[in-house]
């Protein structure tokens, strides 16, 4: 066992800290998300450099041979930072589901573009009668002439304003709620017959629904074999919810060191409220709900590469559940010892908590996520 | 980062597991196995075996005859403990004097007690808190007067556990009332045989004899039974508690708790099915699991980081006691739950391991359920012994948070 980065990863969480605190401060993202794209397109372009692009990927298409752990620190730091790039959808969504199961060709078409920061994908696989459930695909794909005609809505799709292409689940056979017939298909963002409508999220990037009309797609567009995509779109949504699991570690740490400085500055009844017990419990509270966190973001990310998928389902829902309850717990206290200044604009504390919040919302709350490993519990195991 | 353990761990893990199905007396296995009472005799029997095997303090440095075990091999070596239901050691012994001992006690001290906490010769309690003194431990009163040789100690200890079995006493006493309240407390060795200390039983809510009253009436204490310097107690006192803390985790007997109470939950039944079908028991189940999951890493991260960053045990710990109290009492209130109406009965004589019960109640009440109420109860003790929730929050904001 060993539960410390390596020497290697601390030097890059170096380097990460450093980036953050020179281009990427609060007022910065505010301009990068009020910008049109909605993050910027200069950070992006340093994340090709820093090789955070390139982290999960092989040797032979550029890649760095990362892991989930690596993922993890990228996303710790990127918490802190609140930040804005498409990173979870580009690289630990689609790419990562492209280097499992893309073809040859996809494969060395897309993961080099991907690690020079030349393409941003975003997955479309969630429709609004499915709620959290990946399997509730009504949108359909019929085989026609080696081509596939694909037409329905996908909803929230997490970055997809401004991704050139996107994997869109859809039905090639059986009835939505089926885990068979789901097939997973490539649509660059200018196909005939797609409809990209974008917007603003919570915590101030962008996504989008799609409306797909009889959108073609040629047979080099699936991904995997047809029919059976929902175990590939199950493995990079784990590892989403892994990364979240990092992300939402890392913006609790940043809140309560924000909470702490100011317990320990704002002064009423002439002495700073740190020095009020009610307040100070309410501190330790979230305190160890960071630690708990964090060792819940850490068996995340060791179970995130895992191919057995009941293990994946206990320790992924597991720490999903408990990182959404905790960040609920420590954004509300923050707000709540912040006084009035937790529920203005101005100061980042109300954007963690947004994000934190929102985070819970995503792949799944922790309601959706308690379920699913309620139901894993057997007598005696 | 990695969460697998090594091969090394694994043999580790196989080698004690191994040796408690070897070794462990199945009349003490039984006993844990149903919750029955266990006696003083069956703890130091098994100390006894563990001595013999060189693993009579699975925490101390070999140098004192220690396993010098890692902190994974502790957590290992607790673990499979808890499993096997093999008791705990005197935690007063080993955990909480015996650390003291080896940080300031002298060299006589060290080589005639620590061997014979270590054998299984010598049971020993704690005298911390008195009537007045709860929370606020540095305000205690009970006096140590020096004359020629010896001190002569007046006073009350209270909440003193399984005293009634002990051979010696680590007390905190008052040898000055000089300055600050702290300034004037000492660690005292005192031989329960002495002339002068009464044992007054406290009865608990489960209606057992665990904690006990100890008066001292002019009682002689060697001056050789001082640990370190007169007045330094407060320090000695404070490092104690810290160890005492860390072992307040308690994972192994979490994981143990848990496994009980899915069988349980496996074996009654509501509207004739498994209650453990029931999704809104078994999300009570879930939510303690998630939360046992989380404070195993949590507990092994902080502990490494301890050993390897500062080779000491520091206020961190008190993170480690508010979950482990808070988890534990979790499980023993469902546990309590899961067996409905069944938690009703109070069968005092089922706690003896002779009880073979009747056939009516028999019909519906099963072997695991006459402790499960008691234990409830019992454990709500957990959150105020050792300094209570609240106590460890203003430990944490004060040590770590710097409020």
């Amino acid at each position: 066992m060993e539960f410390n980065y390596s020497e290697e990863q601390l030097a890059l969480q170096d380097t990460l800290q450093r980036f953050m605190a020179r281009d990427y401060d609060f007022d910065k993202r505010r301009g990068f998300s009020a910008s049109p794209l909605g993050y910027s397109a200069e950070a992006w372009r340093q994340y090709a450099e820093l090789g955070l692009l390139a982290l999960p990927f092989p040797k032979e298409f550029d890649g760095l041979g990362g892991n989930a752990v690596d993922i993890m620190l990228v996303m710790e730091q990127f918490g802190q930072g609140l930040v804005l790039e498409p990173y979870l959808s580009t690289v630990v969504l689609c790419g990562s589901l492209m280097r499992d199961a893309g073809s040859a060709a996809q494969k060395s078409r897309f993961l080099p573009q991907i690690v020079q920061g030349k393409s941003t994908l975003a997955l479309a696989a969630y429709e609004a009668a499915g709620r959290y459930d990946l399997s509730y695909v009504e949108c359909s794909a019929q085989e026609s002439g080696g081509n596939w005609i694909l037409s329905g809505r996908k909803t929230v799709v997490l970055d997809g304003a401004s991704a050139d292409h996107f994997l869109v689940s859809a039905r090639s056979g059986g009835e939505p709620g089926d885990r068979d017939g789901i097939s997973l298909l490539l649509v660059p963002r200018d196909a005939k017959g797609l409809s990209v409508v974008p917007y603003a999220t919570q915590w101030g990037s962008r996504a989008a629904d799609l409306l797909l009309e009889k959108v073609s797609a040629g047979s080099d567009a699936l991904i995997g074999s047809a029919g059976d995509a929902l175990p590939l779109i199950e493995r990079a949504v784990d590892r989403a919810i892994a990364a979240l699991c990092a992300e939402a570690s890392g913006i609790i740490n940043a809140l309560n060191q924000a909470t702490l400085n100011y317990l320990k500055t704002r002064k009423q009844f002439g002495v700073a409220i740190g020095t009020f017990q009610a307040l100070k419990h309410k501190m330790a509270d979230m305190l160890i709900a960071a630690e708990q966190a964090r060792s819940m973001a850490i068996i995340a990310a060791v179970h995130a590469d895992s191919e057995d998928a009941a293990d994946r389902r206990r320790a992924l829902s597991a720490a999903k559940a408990y990182v959404g309850r905790a960040g609920r717990l420590v954004g509300q206290h923050a707000v709540q010892l912040h006084g009035g200044m937790g529920v203005v604009d101005e100061l980042i504390v109300s954007h963690y908590f947004k994000r934190l919040t929102m985070i819970d919302l995503t792949f799944g709350d922790a309601d959706h996520h308690l379920a699913s490993f309620s139901d894993t519990l057997r007598p005696g195991a | 980062m990695d969460l697998k353990y090594t091969a090394e761990e694994d043999k580790f893990r196989a080698e004690v597991r191994a040796f408690f199905e070897a070794e462990l007396p199945t009349d003490i296995r039984t006993k844990l196995q149903l919750g029955r009472r266990i006696s003083k005799d069956d703890m130091v029997r098994w100390q006894k075996i563990l001595f013999r095997k060189g693993w009579g303090a699975p925490d101390w440095p070999q140098a004192f005859g220690g396993t010098g075990w890692n902190i994974v091999q502790q957590h290992i070596f607790e673990e499979e403990r808890a499993d096997a239901c093999a008791p705990p050691q005197n935690p007063f012994s080993l955990k909480m004097l015996a650390p003291v001992m080896q940080t300031f006690g002298n060299a006589a001290q060290q080589e005639y007690f620590l061997p014979r906490i270590l054998s299984g010769e010598d049971w020993w309690c704690q005298g911390y808190s008195e009537p007045g003194s709860g929370s606020d431990l540095a305000s205690l009163r009970t006096g140590a007067v020096r004359q020629g040789g010896h001190y002569l100690v007046n006073g009350q200890k209270t909440w003193n556990t399984m005293g009634q079995y002990a051979d010696w006493i680590f007390c905190l006493v008052r040898t000055s009332s000089e300055g600050r309240q702290q300034q004037g407390i000492s660690f005292l060795l005192i031989d329960m045989k002495s002339p002068g200390i009464t044992v007054r039983p406290i009865i608990m809510l489960d209606g057992e004899h665990e904690i006990n009253d100890i008066f001292f009436d002019s009682v002689k204490v060697p001056v050789q039974n001082l640990i370190g310097e007169e007045n330094k107690g407060w320090t000695y006192a404070k490092f104690l508690l810290t160890h005492e803390r860390s072992g307040n985790a308690g994972v192994g007997i979490c994981k143990r708790a848990l496994k009980k109470l899915k069988e349980i939950a496996g074996q009654q039944l509501s509207n004739g099915r498994p209650l453990i079908e029931d999704s809104r028991f078994r999300d009570r189940i879930a939510r303690v699991e998630m939360e046992l999951m989380a404070l195993e890493i949590t507990n092994l991260r902080v502990l490494s980081a301890s050993a390897k960053e500062k080779g000491a045990l520091g206020p961190e710990v008190s993170v480690l006691k508010i979950k482990g109290s808070e988890i534990i009492q979790q499980l023993a209130e469902l546990k309590m739950h899961a067996l409905g109406h069944d938690a009703l009965p109070y069968v005092r004589e089922a706690l003896d391991m002779d009880w073979v019960g009747n056939p009516v109640l028999g019909a519906h009440y099963r072997s695991y359920a006459p402790p499960i109420s008691g234990q409830y109860f019992n454990q709500r003790k957990t959150t105020i012994y050792a300094g209570s929730t609240e106590i460890q929050k203003n430990i944490i904001s004060q040590m770590i948070l710097g409020l």
